[in-house]
């Protein structure tokens, strides 16, 4: 059972840290800016070049969903090494917060961090390069949530293995996003990939997302069936993750992990 | 109502084959200060670490207000705290800040109130918005002990809290923490290497030495029962010849 208070008091402490720093609410905004930007010309080019094809959905719409699934993960693990950086852990693990409380604050943290950076790339690509996901509509719920709940699977997971190995390994976590990308068919169809990497596809709820996102653009229609067992492929993930967060956590307290973090190993 | 807040049994930890907790026993009852003393390596703060629920013995049982730590974590917790040297409060907040996280953690009710008290009992509200990594080592010392002090805990750890700072302020923590346990409702597990404070603050001292409770007494009367003349002088016994002391049945 999560208590509500004790998940708050994760977020506040973040919202306070936002709240007085530029080097962290900069972020949010500056790449996924620079990101529809960048793409936002070259599809425009794109269309010049290429005559009566419009890319500004196909390419500017996958960049502004996948950079909307790194934020989600980002903003998870953000959170999380607000307390390896200030060497938080003991202060919030010795006293009532359970495993629950703590991961519901990194999750409730992330969503809200990564809204702010859905909101700010809609507006940008709504505004200079005409992309509107309005016109989508109701049906763009389950590919955002889909993104939404995976992004928030490989947070946590990420959060397990930085607990797990210490605070440097921080740097195997920035290149999660990009080691996904080639298959999660961000920019083509799975079908381009050669079999063992559709296979690898497959399992990530993404391409899914991408393929029907695709489908949409292309002027068709969505399969209901396989945007569901995406979604629910996210939230066995998610499921997974937590399990492996708790588990990590119960070795680190076993072995004196938590109480002497810096350390990175207590062998 | 059970006189205990902390009652420790037989509590064990090893790390592979390193001994580092073996069969330790004791309790700290409600008002009382209770001194957990030894050499470095002794064993001090892996039996407080153990009490604090992050780190698991390998055997033996630790009861909070009677409720066991192992199966009802949460719960034994709600009324525990602790300030540790090496546990700072996070220095990017302010003490404000850093007291309203703490009293959500604690799930305390009317934090607010809460907060102006304890900024005006540990004379820190003039320190309200600065951030914690600013304040000197005294001022950080009364802030942790007043995030100690946000749950109003019936069982509070201090590891080394005078650690690093000046006699006088070091005077000043101590009648602080004094004037709480004589209250009455609050266990004190103080562990220092500063035989004089011990001698002063403490109830009852609990020696260990090599992870075994080697001793237990009143401080005042304890050197003397072991032929020697200070506590300090005990101190160094059991640091350099533990065998000749024997061993807590």
């Amino acid at each position: 059972m999560i208590n509500p208070r004790r998940s708050f008091a994760v977020v506040l402490r973040y919202l306070y840290l936002m709240r007085g720093s530029f080097s962290r609410v900069m972020p949010l905004f500056a790449w996924v800016a620079i990101d529809i930007v960048l793409w936002g010309f070259i599809s425009k080019y794109l269309n010049t070049v290429t005559g009566g094809l419009n890319f500004v959905p196909t390419l500017l719409g996958a960049v502004l969903l996948w950079d909307f699934f790194i934020r989600v993960m980002q903003g998870v693990t953000m959170t999380f090494f607000e307390d390896v950086w200030s060497r938080n852990f003991l202060n919030f693990f010795a006293t009532p917060m359970q495993i629950s409380d703590y991961l519901g604050g990194l999750i409730i943290s992330g969503v809200a961090t990564s809204l702010v950076g859905l909101i700010a790339m809609m507006v940008l690509a709504g505004g200079f390069f005409g992309l509107s996901f309005f016109s989508i509509g109701i049906a763009l719920v389950p590919f955002l949530l889909t993104l939404f709940v995976f992004g928030i699977a490989l947070g946590v997971l990420a959060c397990a293995l930085v607990l797990r190995l210490g605070p440097a390994a921080e740097w195997f976590i920035w290149p999660i996003p990009a080691l996904v990308s080639p298959f999660a068919g961000v920019f083509y169809p799975v079908s381009t990939l050669p079999r063992w990497m559709q296979i690898v596809a497959h399992a990530l709820p993404p391409s899914a997302v991408f393929e029907q996102m695709r489908a949409i653009v292309a002027g068709g229609a969505a399969s209901g069936a396989a945007l569901a067992g995406a979604f629910a492929l996210a939230l066995a993930y998610l499921v997974l993750a937590g399990w492996t967060f708790a588990r990590t956590y119960r070795y680190a307290v076993r072995v004196g992990l938590i109480a002497r973090y810096s350390a990175e190993t207590v062998s | 109502m059970n006189e205990n807040v902390l009652s420790v049994t037989g509590l064990r930890k090893i790390y592979g084959e390193k001994i580092a907790v073996e069969n330790v026993s004791f309790s700290v009852r409600r008002g009382e200060i209770v001194g957990l003393l030894g050499p470095n390596g002794a064993g001090k703060t892996t039996t407080i670490n153990m009490v604090l629920g992050v780190l698991e013995p390998t055997a033996g049982k630790i009861l909070i207000e009677e409720i066991d730590l192992a199966r009802h974590r949460s719960k034994a917790l709600t009324s525990t705290n602790f300030a540790a040297v090496y546990a700072p409060l996070p220095g990017n907040l302010t003490v404000a800040q850093n007291l309203r996280v703490f009293g959500l953690v604690y799930d305390v009710k009317n934090l607010s109130a809460r907060i102006e008290e304890l900024l005006k009992e540990f004379d820190i509200a003039r320190f309200r918005d600065v951030k914690c990594g600013l304040l000197s080592s005294g001022e950080s010392a009364r802030v942790n002990l007043a995030k100690a002090m946000i749950n109003q805990p019936r069982l509070l750890l201090l590891d080394e809290p005078t650690a690093s700072l000046d006699p006088s302020m070091a005077d000043e923590i101590r009648t602080h923490i004094r004037s709480i346990a004589t209250r009455g409702e609050v266990g004190v597990l103080w562990t220092s290497h500063n035989m004089q404070e011990v001698e002063e603050v403490c109830d009852r001292v609990l020696f260990l030495s090599k992870g075994r409770l080697l001793l237990e007494g009143d401080p005042k009367k304890l050197p003397a029962e072991h032929g020697k003349s200070s506590l300090e002088d005990l101190f160094i016994a059991v640091a350099r010849e533990p065998l000749t002391l024997g061993t807590k049945p």
